[in-house]
């Protein structure tokens, strides 16, 4: 049994297939990238697994179970978390307030006030912004806030975390600790889904890849088979060679 | 700022002042004239109608033109029920039907957004309006009701009451985990619901408790009209009053909507009695207009910020 199974998954946008008929899984553990072309569809397929918008047709089902027609909390409280490419943070809110938000309502049985704080204080540190706790959210780096949104998913005791372009915009060193983020959520027991343009950290963390072009499937293997497919390289690869840097 | 974590014993303590205040004036009636007794009972009914308008519109961001209809709902509620049954009944009847109304528009309606929502729910108002009237005349063949009078001390009693209580449930929301969902769905709808917030709940039921308190204000009231029809009971002012004041007052506090609303109703009280009558409107849109422009936390923020400044203290949180 995979843990989260797409068949057929297709969303228009009018007469734009913005992802049209893609099959896809992911296991348990993985760390799946999803990378394409800009307008590719990657943050659409994201949508339609958190339930922001439906899929027509098609089936997302997880853990076995169909999933899609649910509701955006429901499919939290399942165990799906999200990111947004475009930052959607409680920007008024301080941040700790930011993540207990995350611990208050995502998780299936909720915790006390404490304990939110507690794992919200916790989270905070992980990702390394104890220091800002208590600034309003809207006072930090963009960098940050993109943090800030990592921190206040985990907060809702994630399965499956879709982190939506986390790694754009950082120099170097942000980007190896980010990696260094993902990673270490791996292991605490999170499958992860990621879409990335940076392909340095797409090769470097990912166990397996998918490719979306004009809303199809393209590609469907590991880094190595991705990377050396002349369809991908010539659809994206090529073309966004500079996007590795 | 701290959601979630009432400490009542500070909860007690903090307001003393606003407690001394609340004496004061519940004991007008022994003191004062009648004038006054009359001149609070409008400040409370605007208070009231102030801090329930913003426990949903405050914290959600959404604009709802709709507490006319809900305090006009109040007030047939006592026209119909008035003379049948002991007045807390017929209050509770007020309160009640409210939530109800507010729970089925609720439904129906917050899934608009911005403009829309509140061209809908001030929609409500006429629909409400047109539509009783038009029972009334074909099938009633009346116009307007008579209500059972209450003297002006009891009026004035079951309001502040009834303010208590708003003041109390307005707090509780704020500080609990219920006020910080409220919250995270003003700042940014999408992302509370996919941090596990059921969100189109919790407005709805936000929507239908503030319309409550909007009821029974209106359940009272109508006692002092003695005679109601629902040119009266809906009367649109009675939608924006509410909505300007608390914008004024500042809503990022719970006594924001409070001192909107007493400065307004003063405001109303000393220009309506004065050779200023028709200007009423002009200025009330005037300082509204200048107080988005220039206030946007209201004139409680702007005091939060200048006794910060006082003290020195840096930029802290604001809300709450
Ligand atoms: N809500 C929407 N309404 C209409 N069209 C949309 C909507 N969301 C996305 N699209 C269109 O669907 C297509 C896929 O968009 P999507 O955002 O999924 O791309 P993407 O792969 O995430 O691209 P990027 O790398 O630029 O983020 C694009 O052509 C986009 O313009
Ligand atoms: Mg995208």
């Amino acid at each position: 049994m995979h843990l989260l199974e797409g068949e057929k998954v297709t969303k228009y946008f009018g007469g734009l297939a913005a992802v049209s008929e893609v099959d896809f899984y992911v296991d348990e553990g993985e760390i799946l990238g999803l990378i394409g072309p800009n307008g590719a569809g990657k943050t659409t397929l994201f949508n339609l697994i958190s339930a922001a918008l439906e899929p027509k047709p098609g089936v997302i089902k997880f853990r076995d179970e169909q999933i899609n027609g649910l509701r955006p909390y429901k499919i939290c409280r399942l165990g799906i978390a999200r990111t947004f490419q475009t930052v959607k943070i409680f920007g008024n809110l301080p941040v700790i307030e930011n993540v207990r938000v995350g611990s208050l309502f995502g998780p299936l049985k909720g915790l006390s006030t404490a304990e939110a704080t507690k794992v919200a204080l916790e989270l905070l540190e992980f990702v390394g912004l104890s220091k800002v706790a208590y600034t309003p959210a809207r006072d930090m780096t963009l960098v940050n806030q993109k943090r800030l949104e990592v921190a206040r998913a985990l907060a809702t005791k994630p399965t499956l975390l879709l982190l939506d372009e986390l790694m754009a915009g950082l120099n170097q060193t942000e980007l190896l600790d980010t990696m260094e983020l993902v990673k270490q959520i791996q292991k605490k027991g999170i499958t992860i889904i990621m879409i990335e343009h940076v392909m340095k950290a797409i090769m470097g963390i990912c166990d397996r890849i998918i490719v979306l072009h004009h809303g199809k499937k393209i590609a469907d293997g590991t880094p190595e088979e991705v990377a050396n497919s002349k369809k991908v390289i010539e659809v994206y690869l090529g073309e966004a060679s500079d996007a590795g840097s | 700022m701290n959601f979630s974590s009432i400490n009542w014993k500070r909860a007690a303590m903090q307001p003393g002042i606003p407690v001394l205040l609340l004496i004061l004036v519940a004991l007008a009636p022994l003191y004062g004239s009648g004038y006054i007794v009359t001149l609070f009972t409008y400040f409370i009914l605007y208070m009231v109608l102030s801090v329930s308008w913003t426990i949903f519109s405050g914290s959600t961001g959404y604009i709802s033109l709709a507490s006319a209809a809900f305090y006009g709902v109040g007030i047939y509620a006592a026209a119909m029920f008035g003379e049948r049954m002991p007045f807390i009944f017929v209050i509770l009847i007020g309160g009640i039907a409210s939530f109800i109304l507010a729970f089925i528009v609720g439904a129906i309606t917050l899934r608009l957004r911005g403009i829309y929502f509140a061209m809908f729910t001030f929609g409500l108002v006429v629909l409400m309006k047109e539509v009783i009237h038009y029972w009334e005349i074909t099938i009633e063949g009346t116009r307007g009701h008579f209500v059972i009078y209450q003297s002006n001390e009891t009026i004035f009693y079951y309001l502040l009451g009834i303010f208590i209580v708003t003041m109390i449930v307005a707090y509780i929301i704020r500080k609990s985990r219920y006020g910080l969902a409220l919250a995270s769905i003003g700042e940014n709808e999408e992302a509370a619901g996919h941090t596990g917030i059921n969100v189109t709940m919790v407005k709805v039921i936000t929507f239908a408790i503030s319309a409550v308190f909007m009821g029974a204000a209106g359940a009272v009231m109508a006692t002092k009209f003695t005679y109601i029809d629902p040119g009266v009971a809906f009367n649109p002012m009675m939608s924006f009053s509410p909505a300007l004041m608390a914008i004024f007052g500042g809503m990022g506090s719970i006594y924001g909507p409070v001192v909107g609303a007493v400065f307004f109703s003063y405001l109303q009280e000393w220009l309506m009695t004065g050779s200023l009558k028709n200007y009423y409107m002009l200025i009330f849109g005037a300082i509204l207009v200048l107080t988005i422009i220039y206030l946007p936390s209201g004139i409680t923020g702007l005091i939060q910020n200048l006794w910060r400044r006082i003290r020195g203290a840096r930029s802290a949180p604001t809300r709450g």
